[in-house]
């Protein structure tokens, strides 16, 4: 049984553990609202290209001249896995499903006999997967997410380390993997192949508007297609990281807010045991007295 | 009442501009390319440069652009840039700068990426000084 004064500098522990907890919710909630506007203002840039590339590769189509990063290397030997998880915890199980993600696919992969690279974004996801992977992580990038949030540069560094591995024929296939914005409360981790690209969305809403005109190309298609496919994958890089980040804020917060109102409960239930023990020792001592002075 | 095309400006980080506009002039790879409304459908590639928007017959806009992609189509004209910033927040030293420091980089460039890397930046900065000269 707990003495009184145990249960009183618990109490005062759980208390601060509180504030800090409430102080980080709403730190998060802050930077969430920033990073989810910069998420949302990038998406325009990142969907014309989509719907640009789309149009270009019907136009080209499996050509013989066209470019590697569309048609690929010809084999999917070698696998490249880009993970972008957080630099720190404390987010609820945000880095941990990704890295799941990861994990599962690159066991997979291994299973089939094929050789796995990986590169990491982000600190938590270098240090879950270098145990089990240390020797497949060919680059890892930390301190992304600077002070004015996610700067395009950072992506481009990432993009072009990617685009290097790619000319020297270092991978086949590149996969990215991220946690995808959907609410504060809702992540979902997210795969999706950067390269070759997949043209998925030239949709029947854009068939009927777009492709219906002939396009003029200047200088070329196959001149353009080599000049955006390589920007292509820097936008992608770049728009996962801003969804990326915009999760782990909202993967916060929802953390957080859960902690606070647990210290919450917790500061209830050790208030009642507080003063029950305390009752209980008041009585003990009446009946003390009492029968000491009964026994005269 | 004049006809007008869509002007839509893109950067990677946010939708610059999306306004109707009677003429803009892009400086494409090929060669300065103006787009009136009811254009022909084409997609061109932008070199680093200027570009002019038209109202009332006289620029009224001028957006310097790092290099990019135009798709224009009889309605709009979208235009991805790498990089935009108006003509008159350009300064004249910060452009100086930057060429310096991409003249350096092209002298110190080893690998062929590198180098490619420096010359692009070189063009950049090149067109900047240009711009603000005219």
């Amino acid at each position: 049984m707990a003495s009184l004064k145990d249960l009183r500098s618990r109490i005062a522990s759980v208390k601060s553990t509180r504030k800090i907890t409430s102080a980080m919710k709403m730190v998060a909630a802050s930077k969430l609202r920033r990073a989810q506007d910069a998420a949302e203002a990038a998406r325009p840039y990142a969907e014309r290209m989509g719907t640009m590339l789309g149009r270009l590769a019907t136009a080209v189509g499996s050509n013989e001249g066209a470019p590697k990063l569309l048609a690929g290397t010809g084999k999917d030997d070698v696998h490249l896995l880009v993970v972008f998880t957080a630099d720190r915890g404390l987010c609820g199980g945000f880095n941990a499903s990704i890295v799941k993600a990861a994990r599962l696919k690159a066991i997979a992969l291994k299973g089939e006999g094929k050789t796995v690279k990986i590169i990491c974004v982000g600190r938590k996801g270098s240090d879950a997967l270098k145990r089990e992977f240390g020797d497949n992580i060919v680059a890892r990038y930390t301190g992304i997410e600077g002070k004015k949030g996610i700067d395009f540069s950072s992506a481009t560094e990432v993009a072009d380390k990617v685009l290097a591995l790619y000319d020297e024929g270092e991978f086949d296939v590149c996969t990215i993997f991220y946690n995808k914005f959907v609410s504060a409360i809702s992540q979902v981790a997210t795969a999706q192949q950067l390269i070759p690209f997949a043209g998925e969305d030239v949709d029947g809403e854009e068939e009927a508007t777009g492709s219906s005109a002939v396009y003029d190309y200047e200088p070329s298609e196959e001149a353009i297609l080599a000049d955006l496919l390589p920007r292509n994958v820097g936008v992608q890089i770049f728009g996962a990281m801003l969804e990326s980040s915009a999760s782990e804020h909202g993967a916060r917060m929802s953390a957080m807010d859960n902690a606070t109102r647990n210290a919450g409960d917790m500061i209830d239930r050790l208030s009642i045991q507080y003063n029950r023990s305390r009752q209980a020792q008041i009585t003990n001592e009446l009946i003390e007295i009492i029968s000491g002075a009964e026994a005269l | 009442m004049t006809d007008t095309t869509v002007l839509e400006l893109v950067s990677p980080s946010a939708l610059l501009k999306s306004e109707p506009v009677e003429m803009v002039v892009v400086p494409g790879t090929d060669g300065n390319f103006g787009v009136l409304p009811k254009h022909s459908p084409m997609i061109s590639t932008i070199r680093p440069g200027v570009i002019d928007i038209y109202a009332g017959g006289k620029v009224s806009e001028r957006i310097f652009v790092a290099g990019g992609v135009a798709e224009v189509n009889p309605e709009r004209c979208t235009i991805l840039a790498e990089e935009a910033v108006p003509v008159a927040d350009l300064k004249a030293d910060e452009a100086q700068a930057r060429l310096e420091a991409a003249e350096a980089a092209l002298k110190s460039a080893e690998t062929a990426h590198d180098k490619a890397n420096a010359e692009r930046a070189l063009d950049i900065a090149r067109a900047q000084i240009q711009a603000l000269t005219n």
